[in-house]
Protein backbone atom coordinates (compact mmCIF):
# COMPACT_ATOMS: atom_id res chain seq x y z
CA UNK A 1 0.00 0.00 0.00
CA UNK A 2 1.61 3.11 -1.40
CA UNK A 3 1.53 6.67 0.86
CA UNK A 4 -0.55 8.24 -1.81
CA UNK A 5 -3.19 5.48 -1.15
CA UNK A 6 -3.07 5.97 2.87
CA UNK A 7 -2.67 9.76 2.48
CA UNK A 8 -6.19 9.51 0.31
CA UNK A 9 -8.35 7.52 2.95
CA UNK A 10 -6.55 9.68 5.65
CA UNK A 11 -8.08 13.57 3.66
CA UNK A 12 -11.01 11.22 3.13
CA UNK A 13 -11.96 10.57 6.96
CA UNK A 14 -10.77 13.96 8.19
CA UNK A 15 -12.94 15.69 5.70
CA UNK A 16 -15.80 13.48 6.60
CA UNK A 17 -14.48 13.57 10.64
CA UNK A 18 -14.78 17.58 10.65
CA UNK A 19 -18.20 17.81 8.58
CA UNK A 20 -19.46 15.64 11.16
CA UNK A 21 -18.56 17.20 13.89
CA UNK A 22 -19.62 21.13 12.69
CA UNK A 23 -22.80 19.80 11.40
CA UNK A 24 -23.55 18.31 15.26
CA UNK A 25 -23.78 21.66 16.08
CA UNK A 26 -25.54 23.23 13.31
CA UNK A 27 -27.69 20.09 13.15
CA UNK A 28 -28.94 19.89 16.37
CA UNK A 29 -29.65 23.41 16.99
CA UNK A 30 -31.64 23.86 13.28
CA UNK A 31 -33.84 20.51 14.17
CA UNK A 32 -34.62 21.62 17.56
CA UNK A 33 -36.28 24.82 15.91
CA UNK A 34 -37.62 22.96 13.32
CA UNK A 35 -38.75 20.89 15.48
CA UNK A 36 -40.72 23.84 17.69
CA UNK A 37 -41.64 26.65 14.88
CA UNK A 38 -45.38 27.25 14.06
CA UNK A 39 -43.68 29.56 11.76
CA UNK A 40 -45.15 29.40 7.96
CA UNK A 41 -41.58 29.72 6.87
CA UNK A 42 -40.98 26.25 8.25
CA UNK A 43 -41.60 24.54 4.97
CA UNK A 44 -39.23 27.16 2.86
CA UNK A 45 -36.59 26.30 4.99
CA UNK A 46 -37.00 22.59 5.55
CA UNK A 47 -36.84 22.79 1.55
CA UNK A 48 -33.85 24.86 1.38
CA UNK A 49 -32.19 22.10 4.07
CA UNK A 50 -33.13 18.84 1.76
CA UNK A 51 -32.68 20.12 -1.30
CA UNK A 52 -29.01 18.59 -1.32
CA UNK A 53 -30.88 15.21 -1.48
CA UNK A 54 -32.57 15.88 -4.83
CA UNK A 55 -29.99 18.86 -6.52
CA UNK A 56 -27.44 16.13 -8.81
CA UNK A 57 -23.89 17.43 -6.78
CA UNK A 58 -22.35 18.81 -9.62
CA UNK A 59 -25.34 21.82 -9.42
CA UNK A 60 -24.47 22.48 -5.39
CA UNK A 61 -20.94 22.31 -6.76
CA UNK A 62 -21.29 24.94 -9.56
CA UNK A 63 -22.93 27.42 -7.77
CA UNK A 64 -20.37 27.01 -4.90
CA UNK A 65 -17.39 27.15 -7.40
CA UNK A 66 -19.02 30.52 -8.51
CA UNK A 67 -19.63 31.81 -5.00
CA UNK A 68 -16.25 30.55 -3.96
CA UNK A 69 -13.75 31.92 -7.13
CA UNK A 70 -11.86 34.84 -6.53
CA UNK A 71 -13.76 36.57 -9.13
CA UNK A 72 -17.21 36.57 -7.23
CA UNK A 73 -18.04 39.06 -4.45
CA UNK A 74 -17.65 36.71 -1.90
CA UNK A 75 -15.04 35.18 -3.11
CA UNK A 76 -12.81 38.29 -3.61
CA UNK A 77 -14.25 39.77 0.06
CA UNK A 78 -12.51 36.68 1.74
CA UNK A 79 -8.74 36.45 -0.17
CA UNK A 80 -8.88 40.51 0.74
CA UNK A 81 -10.24 40.42 4.36
CA UNK A 82 -8.91 37.32 5.78
CA UNK A 83 -6.62 35.54 2.64
CA UNK A 84 -8.97 32.95 2.98
CA UNK A 85 -9.02 30.63 -0.55
CA UNK A 86 -12.25 28.49 -0.76
CA UNK A 87 -11.93 27.18 -4.27
CA UNK A 88 -9.16 23.95 -4.66
CA UNK A 89 -9.25 23.59 -0.95
CA UNK A 90 -9.66 22.10 2.11
CA UNK A 91 -11.66 24.45 3.87
CA UNK A 92 -14.09 25.04 0.67
CA UNK A 93 -14.68 21.26 1.09
CA UNK A 94 -15.49 21.24 4.41
CA UNK A 95 -17.96 24.33 3.41
CA UNK A 96 -19.34 22.35 0.33
CA UNK A 97 -19.65 18.96 2.68
CA UNK A 98 -21.79 20.89 5.40
CA UNK A 99 -24.43 21.96 2.65
CA UNK A 100 -24.02 18.56 0.98
CA UNK A 101 -24.87 16.17 4.25
CA UNK A 102 -26.79 18.97 6.18
CA UNK A 103 -30.51 16.93 5.48
CA UNK A 104 -28.73 13.95 6.40
CA UNK A 105 -27.89 15.25 10.03
CA UNK A 106 -31.07 17.22 10.52
CA UNK A 107 -33.56 15.18 9.52
CA UNK A 108 -33.06 12.11 11.78
CA UNK A 109 -32.66 14.62 14.93
CA UNK A 110 -35.64 16.72 14.14
CA UNK A 111 -37.66 13.78 13.63
CA UNK A 112 -36.42 12.45 17.10
CA UNK A 113 -37.52 15.99 18.57
CA UNK A 114 -41.11 15.21 16.94
CA UNK A 115 -41.85 11.83 18.34
CA UNK A 116 -40.98 13.13 21.64
CA UNK A 117 -44.18 13.68 23.63
CA UNK A 118 -44.09 17.31 24.68
CA UNK A 119 -45.47 16.46 28.28
CA UNK A 120 -41.85 15.77 28.80
CA UNK A 121 -40.85 19.00 28.38
CA UNK A 122 -43.73 20.08 30.23
CA UNK A 123 -43.30 18.49 33.08
CA UNK A 124 -39.37 19.61 32.91
CA UNK A 125 -40.46 23.41 32.66
CA UNK A 126 -42.93 22.83 35.42
CA UNK A 127 -40.25 21.70 37.83
CA UNK A 128 -38.78 24.80 37.07
CA UNK A 129 -36.18 23.75 34.60
CA UNK A 130 -35.31 26.70 31.30
CA UNK A 131 -35.75 25.49 27.79
CA UNK A 132 -31.61 25.06 27.74
CA UNK A 133 -31.45 22.43 30.74
CA UNK A 134 -34.63 20.37 29.83
CA UNK A 135 -32.78 20.44 25.86
CA UNK A 136 -29.61 18.91 27.62
CA UNK A 137 -30.67 16.70 30.56
CA UNK A 138 -34.08 15.62 29.04
CA UNK A 139 -34.63 16.07 25.18
CA UNK A 140 -31.17 15.00 24.10
CA UNK A 141 -30.77 12.32 26.19
CA UNK A 142 -34.00 10.45 24.63
CA UNK A 143 -33.06 11.28 21.25
CA UNK A 144 -29.68 9.50 21.62
CA UNK A 145 -30.56 6.87 18.69
CA UNK A 146 -31.38 9.67 16.45
CA UNK A 147 -28.64 11.83 17.01
CA UNK A 148 -26.41 8.50 16.46
CA UNK A 149 -28.49 7.82 13.55
CA UNK A 150 -27.66 11.47 12.28
CA UNK A 151 -24.05 11.43 13.07
CA UNK A 152 -23.32 8.23 11.37
CA UNK A 153 -24.96 8.92 8.17
CA UNK A 154 -23.65 12.62 7.76
CA UNK A 155 -20.27 11.21 8.34
CA UNK A 156 -20.89 7.86 5.56
CA UNK A 157 -22.46 10.71 3.21
CA UNK A 158 -19.66 13.19 3.16
CA UNK A 159 -16.63 10.09 2.59
CA UNK A 160 -19.29 9.02 -0.63
CA UNK A 161 -19.56 12.56 -1.53
CA UNK A 162 -18.54 13.23 -5.49
CA UNK A 163 -19.75 15.48 -7.68
CA UNK A 164 -19.32 18.73 -5.03
CA UNK A 165 -15.64 18.22 -4.39
CA UNK A 166 -15.04 17.51 -8.49
CA UNK A 167 -16.89 20.94 -8.95
CA UNK A 168 -15.00 22.63 -6.48
CA UNK A 169 -11.91 20.95 -5.18
CA UNK A 170 -10.68 18.85 -7.96
CA UNK A 171 -7.74 16.46 -7.46
CA UNK A 172 -4.88 18.02 -5.24
CA UNK A 173 -3.07 15.00 -3.66
CA UNK A 174 -3.23 15.52 0.66
CA UNK A 175 -5.30 18.85 -0.06
CA UNK A 176 -8.53 17.91 -2.05
CA UNK A 177 -8.17 14.30 -3.57
CA UNK A 178 -10.31 12.28 -1.55
CA UNK A 179 -11.05 8.20 -2.26
CA UNK A 180 -14.45 8.94 -4.64
CA UNK A 181 -12.39 11.09 -6.50
CA UNK A 182 -9.11 9.07 -6.55
CA UNK A 183 -11.25 5.88 -7.45
CA UNK A 184 -12.34 8.44 -10.70
CA UNK A 185 -8.90 9.23 -11.46
CA UNK A 186 -7.16 5.96 -11.38
CA UNK A 187 -9.70 4.65 -13.68
CA UNK A 188 -9.35 7.21 -15.96
CA UNK A 189 -5.65 6.23 -16.21
CA UNK A 190 -6.11 2.51 -15.96
CA UNK A 191 -4.92 1.91 -12.74
CA UNK A 192 -8.13 -0.60 -11.74
CA UNK A 193 -5.89 -1.99 -9.30
CA UNK A 194 -6.03 0.71 -6.95
CA UNK A 195 -9.17 1.88 -7.96
CA UNK A 196 -10.61 -1.51 -6.76
CA UNK A 197 -8.72 -1.06 -3.17
CA UNK A 198 -10.07 2.10 -3.12
CA UNK A 199 -13.72 0.57 -4.15
CA UNK A 200 -13.48 -2.25 -1.54
CA UNK A 201 -12.30 0.35 1.39
CA UNK A 202 -15.43 2.04 0.83
CA UNK A 203 -17.69 -0.73 0.10
CA UNK A 204 -16.67 -2.18 3.00
CA UNK A 205 -17.30 0.69 4.75
CA UNK A 206 -20.88 1.56 3.85
CA UNK A 207 -21.12 -1.77 4.59
CA UNK A 208 -20.43 -1.30 8.65
CA UNK A 209 -22.20 2.08 9.14
CA UNK A 210 -25.53 0.78 7.38
CA UNK A 211 -24.94 -2.28 9.72
CA UNK A 212 -24.40 0.24 12.65
CA UNK A 213 -27.50 2.25 12.25
CA UNK A 214 -30.01 -0.43 11.85
CA UNK A 215 -28.35 -2.14 14.79
CA UNK A 216 -29.23 1.12 16.64
CA UNK A 217 -32.92 1.18 15.58
CA UNK A 218 -33.65 -1.99 16.29
CA UNK A 219 -32.35 -1.67 19.97
CA UNK A 220 -34.16 1.72 20.08
CA UNK A 221 -37.12 -0.10 19.18
CA UNK A 222 -36.73 -2.91 21.21
CA UNK A 223 -36.43 -0.24 24.60
CA UNK A 224 -39.32 1.89 23.39
CA UNK B 1 -56.37 31.80 47.61
CA UNK B 2 -57.05 31.77 43.77
CA UNK B 3 -58.56 34.23 41.40
CA UNK B 4 -58.70 33.73 38.14
CA UNK B 5 -60.81 35.33 34.92
CA UNK B 6 -59.80 33.88 31.86
CA UNK B 7 -60.53 34.23 28.19
CA UNK B 8 -59.28 32.58 24.99
CA UNK B 9 -60.26 31.37 21.58
CA UNK B 10 -60.46 27.64 21.34
CA UNK B 11 -60.60 25.52 18.07
CA UNK B 12 -62.10 22.48 19.49
CA UNK B 13 -63.35 19.28 17.73
CA UNK B 14 -66.48 20.64 17.80
CA UNK B 15 -65.43 24.02 15.86
CA UNK B 16 -64.56 27.46 17.00
CA UNK B 17 -65.25 28.08 20.92
CA UNK B 18 -64.12 30.93 23.59
CA UNK B 19 -63.19 29.73 26.95
CA UNK B 20 -64.55 32.26 29.13
CA UNK B 21 -63.63 31.65 33.57
CA UNK B 22 -63.66 33.28 36.04
CA UNK B 23 -63.33 31.22 38.82
CA UNK B 24 -61.94 31.62 42.83
CA UNK B 25 -60.40 28.84 44.52
CA UNK B 26 -60.05 28.71 48.33
CA UNK B 27 -56.16 27.94 49.50
CA UNK B 28 -56.08 24.24 50.33
CA UNK B 29 -59.46 23.27 48.54
CA UNK B 30 -59.50 20.30 46.43
CA UNK B 31 -61.77 21.48 43.45
CA UNK B 32 -62.75 18.56 40.75
CA UNK B 33 -62.99 19.90 37.27
CA UNK B 34 -65.34 18.16 35.11
CA UNK B 35 -67.25 18.55 31.87
CA UNK B 36 -67.12 16.64 27.72
CA UNK B 37 -64.21 16.47 26.28
CA UNK B 38 -63.28 19.35 24.14
CA UNK B 39 -65.14 21.85 27.21
CA UNK B 40 -61.85 23.50 28.13
CA UNK B 41 -61.09 21.65 31.20
CA UNK B 42 -57.18 21.01 30.23
CA UNK B 43 -56.72 24.71 28.60
CA UNK B 44 -57.91 25.92 32.05
CA UNK B 45 -55.06 24.07 33.96
CA UNK B 46 -52.54 24.69 31.31
CA UNK B 47 -53.58 28.30 31.09
CA UNK B 48 -53.07 28.52 35.07
CA UNK B 49 -49.86 26.35 34.85
CA UNK B 50 -48.34 28.88 32.12
CA UNK B 51 -48.47 26.47 29.50
CA UNK B 52 -50.41 28.76 26.95
CA UNK B 53 -51.35 32.17 27.17
CA UNK B 54 -54.92 33.21 27.24
CA UNK B 55 -56.33 36.54 25.16
CA UNK B 56 -57.08 38.29 28.05
CA UNK B 57 -56.97 37.31 31.80
CA UNK B 58 -56.09 37.73 34.75
CA UNK B 59 -54.46 35.36 37.81
CA UNK B 60 -53.63 36.34 41.12
CA UNK B 61 -52.56 33.52 43.71
CA UNK B 62 -52.18 34.64 47.10
CA UNK B 63 -51.71 38.25 46.02
CA UNK B 64 -49.09 37.32 44.28
CA UNK B 65 -49.41 38.11 40.26
CA UNK B 66 -49.03 35.42 38.01
CA UNK B 67 -50.61 36.69 35.04
CA UNK B 68 -52.18 40.44 33.88
CA UNK B 69 -52.56 40.77 30.19
CA UNK B 70 -53.56 44.42 31.01
CA UNK B 71 -50.70 45.23 32.58
CA UNK B 72 -48.20 42.64 29.97
CA UNK B 73 -47.23 40.38 33.17
CA UNK B 74 -47.17 36.92 32.18
CA UNK B 75 -44.81 34.73 34.48
CA UNK B 76 -43.34 31.91 32.81
CA UNK B 77 -44.05 28.54 34.31
CA UNK B 78 -40.69 28.12 35.71
CA UNK B 79 -41.79 30.71 38.37
CA UNK B 80 -44.97 29.82 39.34
CA UNK B 81 -44.61 26.63 41.62
CA UNK B 82 -47.30 24.83 40.34
CA UNK B 83 -46.78 20.59 40.23
CA UNK B 84 -48.39 19.10 36.99
CA UNK B 85 -49.39 15.76 36.50
CA UNK B 86 -50.67 14.64 33.41
CA UNK B 87 -52.95 10.65 32.30
CA UNK B 88 -49.64 9.87 30.21
CA UNK B 89 -47.10 10.19 33.62
CA UNK B 90 -44.23 11.94 31.74
CA UNK B 91 -41.33 10.18 33.15
CA UNK B 92 -38.34 11.17 32.01
CA UNK B 93 -37.41 7.53 30.48
CA UNK B 94 -33.57 8.37 30.59
CA UNK B 95 -33.64 8.76 34.18
CA UNK B 96 -34.16 6.24 37.25
CA UNK B 97 -37.35 7.23 39.67
CA UNK B 98 -35.05 8.59 41.89
CA UNK B 99 -33.16 10.70 39.26
CA UNK B 100 -36.72 11.95 38.69
CA UNK B 101 -37.35 13.15 41.78
CA UNK B 102 -34.20 14.42 42.37
CA UNK B 103 -34.49 16.32 38.70
CA UNK B 104 -37.22 18.42 40.31
CA UNK B 105 -34.71 20.03 43.19
CA UNK B 106 -33.99 23.89 43.19
CA UNK B 107 -30.70 24.77 43.48
CA UNK B 108 -29.36 24.43 46.86
CA UNK B 109 -32.47 23.09 47.83
CA UNK B 110 -32.79 20.00 50.82
CA UNK B 111 -33.19 16.76 49.64
CA UNK B 112 -35.05 16.02 52.83
CA UNK B 113 -38.31 17.01 50.73
CA UNK B 114 -36.91 13.78 48.34
CA UNK B 115 -37.07 11.27 51.40
CA UNK B 116 -40.60 12.75 53.04
CA UNK B 117 -42.43 11.88 49.27
CA UNK B 118 -40.81 8.75 49.11
CA UNK B 119 -42.35 7.59 51.83
CA UNK B 120 -45.52 8.84 51.92
CA UNK B 121 -46.10 8.07 48.39
CA UNK B 122 -44.05 4.50 49.29
CA UNK B 123 -42.13 4.47 46.72
CA UNK B 124 -38.87 3.00 48.77
CA UNK B 125 -38.58 0.01 46.78
CA UNK B 126 -38.64 1.55 43.59
CA UNK B 127 -35.79 3.95 43.55
CA UNK B 128 -32.87 2.45 41.06
CA UNK B 129 -35.74 1.33 38.45
CA UNK B 130 -36.37 3.26 35.00
CA UNK B 131 -40.12 4.02 33.95
CA UNK B 132 -40.28 2.02 31.29
CA UNK B 133 -39.99 -1.00 33.87
CA UNK B 134 -42.79 0.22 36.30
CA UNK B 135 -46.65 -0.58 36.03
CA UNK B 136 -49.03 2.46 35.51
CA UNK B 137 -49.98 2.93 38.92
CA UNK B 138 -45.89 2.95 39.81
CA UNK B 139 -45.61 5.29 37.35
CA UNK B 140 -48.42 7.91 38.27
CA UNK B 141 -47.23 7.56 41.96
CA UNK B 142 -43.53 8.49 40.86
CA UNK B 143 -44.96 11.53 38.75
CA UNK B 144 -47.38 12.66 41.75
CA UNK B 145 -44.27 12.70 43.94
CA UNK B 146 -42.09 14.41 41.70
CA UNK B 147 -44.56 17.10 41.02
CA UNK B 148 -44.21 18.08 44.70
CA UNK B 149 -40.66 18.33 44.91
CA UNK B 150 -41.21 22.36 44.52
CA UNK B 151 -43.28 21.73 47.05
CA UNK B 152 -46.01 23.53 44.35
CA UNK B 153 -48.67 26.07 45.84
CA UNK B 154 -51.10 24.65 43.27
CA UNK B 155 -51.34 20.93 42.58
CA UNK B 156 -53.12 20.43 38.83
CA UNK B 157 -54.14 17.18 38.13
CA UNK B 158 -55.33 16.55 34.39
CA UNK B 159 -56.98 12.84 34.57
CA UNK B 160 -54.34 11.46 36.32
CA UNK B 161 -56.16 8.18 37.01
CA UNK B 162 -57.91 7.52 33.97
CA UNK B 163 -55.38 5.26 32.10
CA UNK B 164 -55.66 3.04 35.17
CA UNK B 165 -57.95 0.07 36.40
CA UNK B 166 -60.37 0.78 39.30
CA UNK B 167 -58.53 -1.09 42.02
CA UNK B 168 -55.26 1.20 40.90
CA UNK B 169 -57.20 4.01 40.39
CA UNK B 170 -58.49 3.61 44.32
CA UNK B 171 -55.41 3.38 45.94
CA UNK B 172 -54.26 6.18 43.43
CA UNK B 173 -56.48 8.02 45.27
CA UNK B 174 -55.74 7.57 48.56
CA UNK B 175 -52.33 8.68 47.90
CA UNK B 176 -53.78 11.73 46.38
CA UNK B 177 -55.59 12.63 49.50
CA UNK B 178 -52.58 12.43 51.47
CA UNK B 179 -50.49 14.52 49.92
CA UNK B 180 -53.39 17.16 49.65
CA UNK B 181 -53.34 16.99 53.37
CA UNK B 182 -49.53 16.65 54.27
CA UNK B 183 -48.37 19.60 52.17
CA UNK B 184 -51.48 21.99 52.64
CA UNK B 185 -51.92 22.04 48.93
CA UNK B 186 -54.78 23.73 46.67
CA UNK B 187 -55.71 21.23 43.93
CA UNK B 188 -57.33 21.08 40.67
CA UNK B 189 -58.22 17.61 39.40
CA UNK B 190 -59.68 17.09 36.11
CA UNK B 191 -62.01 14.08 36.05
CA UNK B 192 -64.90 12.23 34.72
CA UNK B 193 -65.05 9.70 37.44
CA UNK B 194 -67.92 10.93 39.66
CA UNK B 195 -66.87 8.82 42.44
CA UNK B 196 -63.85 10.20 42.43
CA UNK B 197 -65.01 13.15 42.45
CA UNK B 198 -66.65 13.01 45.90
CA UNK B 199 -64.00 10.55 47.26
CA UNK B 200 -61.78 13.87 46.91
CA UNK B 201 -63.52 16.82 46.26
CA UNK B 202 -64.40 19.52 48.54
CA UNK B 203 -66.12 21.63 45.33
CA UNK B 204 -66.73 20.38 41.37
CA UNK B 205 -67.60 22.66 38.56
CA UNK B 206 -68.86 21.63 35.28
CA UNK B 207 -67.24 22.96 32.19
CA UNK B 208 -69.45 23.13 29.09
CA UNK B 209 -68.23 24.71 25.51
CA UNK B 210 -65.49 26.73 27.53
CA UNK B 211 -67.92 28.46 30.47
CA UNK B 212 -68.78 27.19 34.01
CA UNK B 213 -72.31 25.66 34.31
CA UNK B 214 -73.65 24.04 36.70
CA UNK B 215 -72.42 20.54 37.16
CA UNK B 216 -74.88 18.27 35.42
CA UNK B 217 -76.53 15.92 37.42
CA UNK B 218 -76.12 12.83 36.38
CA UNK B 219 -79.66 11.27 37.60
CA UNK B 220 -82.94 13.41 37.58
CA UNK B 221 -84.18 12.60 41.11
CA UNK B 222 -87.97 11.22 40.81
CA UNK B 223 -89.74 13.26 42.98
CA UNK B 224 -92.48 12.43 44.92
CA UNK B 225 -94.67 9.43 43.75
CA UNK B 226 -97.77 10.29 45.72
CA UNK B 227 -99.74 7.58 44.46
CA UNK B 228 -97.90 4.95 46.30
CA UNK B 229 -96.56 7.35 48.92
CA UNK B 230 -92.64 6.82 48.10
CA UNK B 231 -89.76 8.83 46.54
CA UNK B 232 -87.75 7.40 43.98
CA UNK B 233 -83.93 7.91 44.00
CA UNK B 234 -82.21 6.45 41.43
CA UNK B 235 -78.59 6.70 41.87
CA UNK B 236 -75.51 4.03 41.71
CA UNK B 237 -74.23 2.05 43.95
CA UNK B 238 -70.53 3.42 44.82
CA UNK B 239 -68.94 1.10 47.62
CA UNK B 240 -70.12 -1.67 49.98
CA UNK B 241 -68.93 -1.68 53.26
CA UNK B 242 -69.50 -3.42 56.36
CA UNK B 243 -71.18 -0.53 59.19
CA UNK B 244 -70.99 -2.02 62.74
CA UNK B 245 -73.33 -5.45 62.86
CA UNK B 246 -74.21 -4.93 59.21
CA UNK B 247 -73.79 -3.75 56.01
CA UNK B 248 -74.21 -0.34 54.27
CA UNK B 249 -74.43 0.51 50.64
CA UNK B 250 -73.33 4.07 49.34
CA UNK B 251 -75.31 5.62 46.95
CA UNK B 252 -74.59 8.19 44.76
CA UNK B 253 -77.52 10.48 43.74
CA UNK B 254 -77.11 13.33 42.23
CA UNK B 255 -74.36 14.69 43.37
CA UNK B 256 -75.02 13.67 47.11
CA UNK B 257 -74.21 10.29 48.45
CA UNK B 258 -76.53 8.05 50.20
CA UNK B 259 -75.36 5.22 52.90
CA UNK B 260 -77.90 3.02 52.97
CA UNK B 261 -78.22 0.12 55.24
CA UNK B 262 -77.98 -3.16 53.04
CA UNK B 263 -79.02 -6.79 53.74
CA UNK B 264 -76.77 -9.86 52.59
CA UNK B 265 -78.46 -10.72 49.80
CA UNK B 266 -78.15 -6.78 48.79
CA UNK B 267 -74.63 -7.07 49.05
CA UNK B 268 -74.44 -10.35 46.99
CA UNK B 269 -76.82 -9.16 43.84
CA UNK B 270 -75.11 -5.54 44.01
CA UNK B 271 -71.43 -4.45 43.20
CA UNK B 272 -69.91 -0.52 42.64
CA UNK B 273 -71.61 0.44 39.43
CA UNK B 274 -74.96 -0.97 39.29
CA UNK B 275 -78.14 0.99 38.87
CA UNK B 276 -80.43 1.15 41.94
CA UNK B 277 -83.42 3.08 43.38
CA UNK B 278 -84.13 3.91 46.70
CA UNK B 279 -87.88 4.07 47.93
CA UNK B 280 -88.19 6.61 50.86
CA UNK B 281 -91.41 6.70 52.19
CA UNK B 282 -93.23 10.32 52.50
CA UNK B 283 -94.78 10.04 55.94
CA UNK B 284 -91.38 9.90 57.25
CA UNK B 285 -90.20 12.84 55.28
CA UNK B 286 -89.06 16.04 57.39
CA UNK B 287 -88.14 19.55 56.07
CA UNK B 288 -85.93 21.32 58.43
CA UNK B 289 -84.92 24.91 57.43
CA UNK B 290 -80.76 25.38 57.58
Amino acid sequence: MDSGFAQTLLLTFQLAAVTTVLLLFIGVPLAFLLSRTQSRFKPILEALISMPLVLPPTVLGFYLLLAFSPRSALGNWLVETANIRLVFSFAGLVIGSLIYSLPFMVQPIQSGFESLPKHLREASYSLGKSVWQTLLRVELPNIKPAVLTGVVLAFAHTVGEFGVILMIGGNIPGETRVASIAIYDEVEALNYGIANQYALVLVLFAFAILALVYTINRRMLRTA
Amino acid sequence: MIQTSLRKALHAATGPMTLDIQLDVLTGEFLAITGASGSGKTTLLRLLAGLEKPEEGRILVDGTVWLDSARGIQLPIQDRRVGLVFQEYALFPNMTVRENLEYGLGKGQSKAIIDELIGITELEQLLGRYPAKLSGGQQQRVALARALVRRPKLLLLDEPLSALDSRMRERLQNYILKVHQAFSLTTLLVSHDHREIFKLADRVISLKQGKISQPDLPETVQYANVSDGTFRLSGEVLQLEEAGSGFSISVLIGTNVLRVPARMEDLRRLQPGDRVEILVDTQHAMLIKT
